[in-house]
């Protein structure tokens, strides 16, 4: 009889992706056939991607890591004592071996606060939850005022991290202020944005947080009615909420009389169907009262006339998941991290071609060089970075000559690029920015929601003039209409959509000029 | 109301030459049981759409007047909302759906050739089904899975790292194995 062995494999919908969930069938079956007891853990990820399948195990001295592991890896870990005590040297000998978690210096070098629990607890365990401090806040929350709630959140800095960075506090004050019979909280968990993944990462390793964060905002501006929008791309996320909200609801921390305070909120996960402008506050909220996605004017503000005509938060996953620690710890704990106008810290996302893609968090101020080249390890194809594309596919392609800039919302914005939700996605030398450019407008062709004319028809314009660039029809001219197209959207749009569609365009113009130069590339034409 | 009528009769007489188009009868008794479910909750009509589609594989043209009525909204409105979403099907799709990441971050590790090879291994463009109904091919901006670019997801699984050669073993394992679906198609060794 051997001690029982308690070993972590994520079920996070990145290393399911890459196989996590056949490592986790072979080794309970090995571990059977040799009588082996293992208390297999089904965490999140730690987001650290390129290490997925990453297999933990706890041992005396912490939990130690090793990945990617395949299933036809697991022998040869289990030889070399993976579920056995065995003495780190012995571990060593592995080449999958990675060491003590926390001390992979790509998670060490972290400021993990609205990550803190990501790959460590098991996501739906509420005991879990309440060991890392989880509920420490809406504990501290049910003894305070409203209005105390407001100010905390004022306090901590915190900008809305969807991408537009609104303050938080500022907008929950509006709702606050604003009477009425029924107030709601929206979380906006459409994270549409290509390159990004923390909301995923976050519902799907940490779900107690964003319902913790939730009820607080409804505590602090009197709603108590909750919903996650979330799009129908992310099924895993979907069945961890419902079971995350189901244990909260059982556990006296959803529904009726909260923990006996007699403070009551309801929450209920609403699915989306595939359309990028939901994740505009606006048409979210007419897509969640069952109408087609539209945006809808402002004003009137959603904070007054919100959801269903009443006033409405309308919140990212990772705001509202920040909200918790920053009433654990209080907003002046958070607040001391950052720079400038951006406070507290930004969980960046690496993607694309990088040797190490995954979840950065860390303090605004870091340099995109920094994350690109340090944390990221430069391009996972080897060749030359080209092009970066921050903030999504609204976001600026920027040179190296812009990697210098300081992830901060007003540095970037300062020089065209945008922040956005965070993510950045790398291109090697091969990339064909006219193809780049051509692929923004052809989004906003399948994505706008149709109600603006310089959105809906500039896009589908914006296309047909690139592709009479490609092909060397009257060139300059049509390089100029491009660009006069590119104010017209920028000035005439009704919401971001078609308002920073032609940022990515523009920035492509601009930096790589040079790829709408090539000579028509016909099949006659090409070498 | 005209319009609409015309043009969902067209529909459901095109669709009516595919394998798995749902009888009146059915429509009608699984359509009314979503409705006694569904139609009183705030914002109800999302719901009852994706429970149609989840129940009969597809939104059909004939369960739009049955979801008005019992909303009290026109059928144009309904008709309305359930083409301006990508994911709601107005005809029957393969048993199997797979959808290809077209986003940037797939672009950059090779998504576009993927697509490419998508389309020429199963001979589809997208929103197409193939002559077996086994497999309809959908495109799909970004999947989450950017830090594991491209990405593809099938069903409710999301597969990762992709290129062509796993892609063709996906299909292999959808088209071989018809009656139980394995969410992880490679087997566990």
């Amino acid at each position: 009889m051997t001690a029982i062995v308690k070993v972590f494999i994520p079920r996070d919908s990145a290393a399911l992706s890459v196989g996590a969930e056949r490592v986790s069938k072979k080794l309970t079956q090995l571990a059977a056939e040799q009588d082996t007891v293992v208390d297999l853990v089904r965490n999140g990820s730690r987001g650290l991607f390129w290490l997925e399948p990453m297999v933990e195990v706890d041992t005396p001295e912490g939990r130690v890591a090793y990945g990617p592991v395949a299933p036809k890896d697991l022998p040869s870990l289990i030889e070399a004592g993976l579920l056995n005590n065995a003495s780190p040297s012995d571990r060593q000998a592995h080449p999958l071996y990675l060491g003590l978690t926390e001390e992979i210096e790509y998670l060490k070098k972290q400021q993990r606060l609205t990550f803190a629990r990501a790959g460590i607890i098991d996501p739906v365990s509420l005991t879990d939850y309440k060991s890392t401090h989880g509920y420490d806040g809406l504990v501290r929350a049910l003894d305070m005022s409203s209005q105390a709630l407001v100010d905390e959140v004022k306090d901590s800095g915190l900008r809305g991290r969807g991408g537009a960075a609104f303050p938080t506090g500022i907008k929950w004050q509006t709702v606050l202020n604003t009477p009425a019979e029924q107030k709601y909280i929206i979380c906006n968990a459409d994270e549409g944005d290509s390159g990004t993944f923390a909301d995923r990462l976050q519902m799907e390793a940490d779900p107690f947080a964003l319902i913790e964060g939730m009820t607080i905002a409804g505590l602090a501006v009197e709603a108590t009615q909750g919903y996650i929008y979330l799009r129908e791309e992310y099924p895993h996320a979907k069945d961890i909420l419902n079971e995350a909200i189901q244990v909260a609801e059982q556990n006296g921390y959803l529904g009726e009389n909260i923990l006996d305070s007699g403070k009551t909120f309801h929450l209920e996960v609403r699915i989306g169907a595939k359309a990028y402008i939901c994740g505009e506050e606006t048409a979210l909220m007419e897509s969640l009262e069952g109408k087609r996605g539209m945006v809808r004017p402002k004003p009137p503000l959603p904070a007054i006339e919100g959801l269903f005509g009443q006033p409405t938060v309308v919140n990212n996953v990772l705001s509202l998941s920040t909200i918790a620690i920053i009433l654990a710890k209080g907003g002046k704990f958070y607040q001391e991290f950052g720079m400038g106008r951006s406070r507290g810290t930004m969980p960046f996302q690496l993607a694309g071609n990088l040797k190490y893609p995954g979840l950065v968090e860390t303090a605004f101020g870091i340099t995109m060089k920094e994350l690109l080249f340090d944390f990221g390890g430069g391009t996972r194809s080897g060749r030359p970075m080209r092009s970066v594309q921050s903030g999504g596919p609204l976001g600026a392609y920027l040179p190296e000559s812009q990697w210098h800039l300081e992830m901060d919302y007003e540095a970037l914005s300062a020089e065209g690029a945008v922040l956005g939700h965070g993510g950045l996605v790398a291109f090697d030398d091969t990339v064909d920015m006219l193809e780049q450019a051509r692929f923004s407008m052809e989004f906003c062709v399948e994505e706008s929601c149709g109600k603006c004319t310089p959105c809906r028809i500039g896009s589908t314009r914006g296309v047909e003039v690139i592709d009479r660039i490609r092909a060397d029809e009257n060139r300059d001219d049509n390089l100029e209409l491009l660009e006069d197209l590119c104010d017209t959207m920028v000035s005439g749009s009704l919401c971001a959509m078609g308002g920073m569609t032609p940022f990515p365009v523009q920035s492509a113009l601009e930096h790589f000029g040079e790829d709408f130069q090539k000579p028509s590339n016909n099949q006659e034409a090409g070498q | 109301m005209t319009d609409a009528n015309t043009q969902g009769a067209g529909q459901a007489a095109q669709a009516s030459n595919g394998q798995g188009l749902a009888n009146q009868a059915e429509i009608e008794s699984v359509v009314g049981r979503i409705l006694v479910e569904l139609k009183d909750i705030p914002g109800p009509l999302l719901p009852i759409l994706h429970e149609v589609q989840h129940q009969l594989g597809y939104v059909p043209d004939s369960s739009l007047p049955i979801i008005g009525k019992a909303l009290n909204i026109s059928r144009a409105e309904v008709h309305g909302v359930v083409t301006f979403y990508h994911h709601f099907s107005s005809k029957p799709r393969g048993r199997h759906i797979i959808e290809v990441c077209r986003a940037e971050s797939c672009q950059s590790m090779g998504g576009r050739d993927l697509e490419a090879h998508a389309k020429s291994a199963l001979g589809l463009d997208w929103y197409q089904t193939t002559m077996d109904k086994e497999i309809t091919l959908e495109p799909v901006f970004c999947l989450g899975n950017c830090a594991c670019s491209p990405a593809i997801r099938v069903g409710d699984e999301v597969y990762g790292r992709m290129d062509a050669e796993q892609f063709d073993e996906i299909v292999d394992e959808l088209r071989t194995v018809p009656l139980a679906f394995s969410a992880n198609p490679a087997e566990v060794k």
